[in-house]
């Protein structure tokens, strides 16, 4: 048997949130001390090598403040969230795990938020999931036994009153820096911001938004959510991301849920000589015009096949100017 | 039906009229239910709750009825089953994610809040279903729940006057009396 100081070596010791913080989550410490934060979206692996997760992560790790582990995302099935969490945590990242509430339930989801603390992990994202008809699997059974909001309000419950939904006691709770997401472009959109409302209220700390490519509808989403007052109370980071071309851009659009892309964009990206550096060029203005956006925090990347122009991307669009540059991490798989 | 169910949500306020009426209807009707025991009245109610909100509002009898926090629009319709929805998938036109063809529940559910009286309600973060409780008359939970509430505001106020005079309570029990009264032991009537 190992004595409790041996497990230093394989796995975060349990430490209390520093003063004024509800976790000890890299992200919230950058958020809360004002500083521009970046979070990437890691692609999951179709594999069981550690190596690849690892793979993965390295090209994000240089300019993310934290990497989101897509929990099958759009209902096609890869490598857990968790499971990714977990060896990116040991390694060093700070991870968002996200819980989508399509594939598990009650029971399931508040077993696996305590298992992903004690492996280190301290933010989580707080997902409904797409329909399983998007995805590989289109068989499956769906679950939603939680929402999104729901499943908030209970990771709030289990963390601040140390109890299970079922009001069972928990001797060390999850000390998780909590996030949803939003879809500000989406319809109905005149009532986006009121739902946003519902997620601070079931006690989202930051949110984390879909894809933003039209920056007008952003703007006048974000001046009602300053009018109710949410920029205040919540971290905002826009979701954005480079387009590959203006034939994948139009895919998007009609086969993923929630993507909205304006004709604008899709235009340009057909005028261009080569489409993907006018996606990079794109992704990058629309950074800078997000920044300047009053009430945003962050942005989170999301570039799906597109990972290695993520770490160009944000260093040109100067977003970290002025923070110290990151350690590098090592997380070489032997 | 799905556009009986449109109408419902078009005329939200009117609906929302007729559930209040109804909710009173079933609160005055506890004393009744509780003397021939909720357990004999569950089937027959929940058999017309069944009929008639299955007609209006496609009803799923989850047991947990919701309907005048979400704009009269069952969310047991939304494929995701969501209490707080809508879903960030919403398509062009408000039309949802998995049934394409179909309006959004929840869209329509915001729409229908905006013409209530009590509309604000949806702002309510709403807990997760109990599946427990599928099949089962909400009408009779919302009347037990009620009529539960009012007989422990009733209570409070024994309470208040036990704890007002301690001693009386200590020296005379009768005087301020806090144990539950058997129903023959009040008449109701104070001018007796």
């Amino acid at each position: 048997m190992s004595e409790p100081g041996d497990l230093g070596d394989i796995v975060r010791p349990y430490a209390d949130p520093p003063p004024g913080h509800v976790s000890d989550s890299r992200l919230e410490r950058v958020l809360r001390s004002g500083r521009f934060a970046v979070t990437a979206e890691l692609n999951p692996p179709d594999s069981a090598d550690p190596s690849d997760v690892f793979d993965a992560a390295r090209p994000l790790g240089e300019v993310a403040d934290a990497l989101n582990a897509t929990d099958a995302s759009g209902a096609n099935c890869h490598m857990s969230s968790i499971g990714i969490c977990a060896l990116l945590t040991r390694a060093g990242y700070g991870t968002v795990y996200q819980i989508s509430c399509r594939d598990r339930n009650r029971i399931a989801i508040q077993g696996d938020v305590l298992g992903a603390a004690a492996m280190g992990v301290r933010n989580v994202l707080c997902l409904t999931g797409d329909g399983v008809g998007t995805g590989d699997q289109p068989g499956a059974r769906p679950v939603f036994d939680f929402d999104s909001i729901s499943l908030v309000r209970t990771i709030r419950t289990m963390r601040d009153e140390g109890v299970f939904l079922s009001g069972r006691k928990i001797t060390r709770p999850p000390r998780m820096f909590i996030g949803a997401a939003e879809n500000p472009c989406i319809e109905p959109r005149e009532w986006r911001p009121e739902r946003l409302a519902k997620k601070v209220e079931a006690g989202a700390d930051f949110i984390q938004t879909n894809y933003i490519f039209d920056l007008p509808v952003f703007e006048k989403f974000m001046a009602r959510v300053r009018d109710l007052g949410l920029h205040e109370r919540v971290f905002i980071l826009p979701g954005v991301g480079p387009l590959a071309s203006a034939k994948a851009a139009r895919w998007m659009r009609s086969n993923v849920p929630g993507i909205h892309i304006p004709d604008a964009v899709i235009e340009r990206m057909e005028k261009a000589a080569k489409p993907a550096e006018e996606g990079k060029r794109i992704c990058i203005e629309l950074i800078q015009q997000i920044r300047d956006v009053a009430g945003v925090a962050g942005v989170h990347v999301m570039a799906y096949r597109r990972e290695h122009q993520v770490s160009e991307i944000i260093l040109e669009s100067g977003v970290l100017a002025g923070r110290r540059p990151r350690r590098r991490v090592v997380g070489q798989a032997q | 039906m799905y556009r009986v169910r449109l109408f419902a949500i078009r005329k939200a306020r009117s609906f929302e009229w007729l559930y209040r009426r109804l909710e009173a209807v079933m609160v005055a009707c506890d004393p009744l239910f509780r003397r021939i025991g909720y357990n004999r009245v569950e089937r027959p109610v929940a058999f017309v709750e069944r009929i008639t909100k299955g007609f209006l509002f496609d009803c799923r009898m989850c047991g947990q009825c919701v309907l005048s926090s979400t704009g009269m629009s069952c969310p047991m319709n939304c494929p995701k089953q969501l209490r707080n929805g809508p879903c960030g998938g919403v398509r062009p036109g408000g039309f949802c994610e998995v049934i394409p063809e179909m309006k959004c529940v929840w869209t329509l559910a915001w729409q229908g809040a905006a013409r209530m009286k009590g509309g604000d309600k949806i702002r309510e973060v709403l807990p997760p279903v109990d599946r427990s409780l599928q099949g089962s008359s909400s009408w009779l939970r919302v009347s037990r729940e009620k009529a539960a509430k009012l007989r422990e505001a009733r209570e409070a106020g024994r309470t208040a006057l036990a704890q007002a005079f301690p001693n009386a309570r200590v020296i005379e029990p009768a005087s301020a009396p806090l144990a539950e009264e058997p129903r023959r032991a009040t008449t109701g009537d104070t001018r007796k």
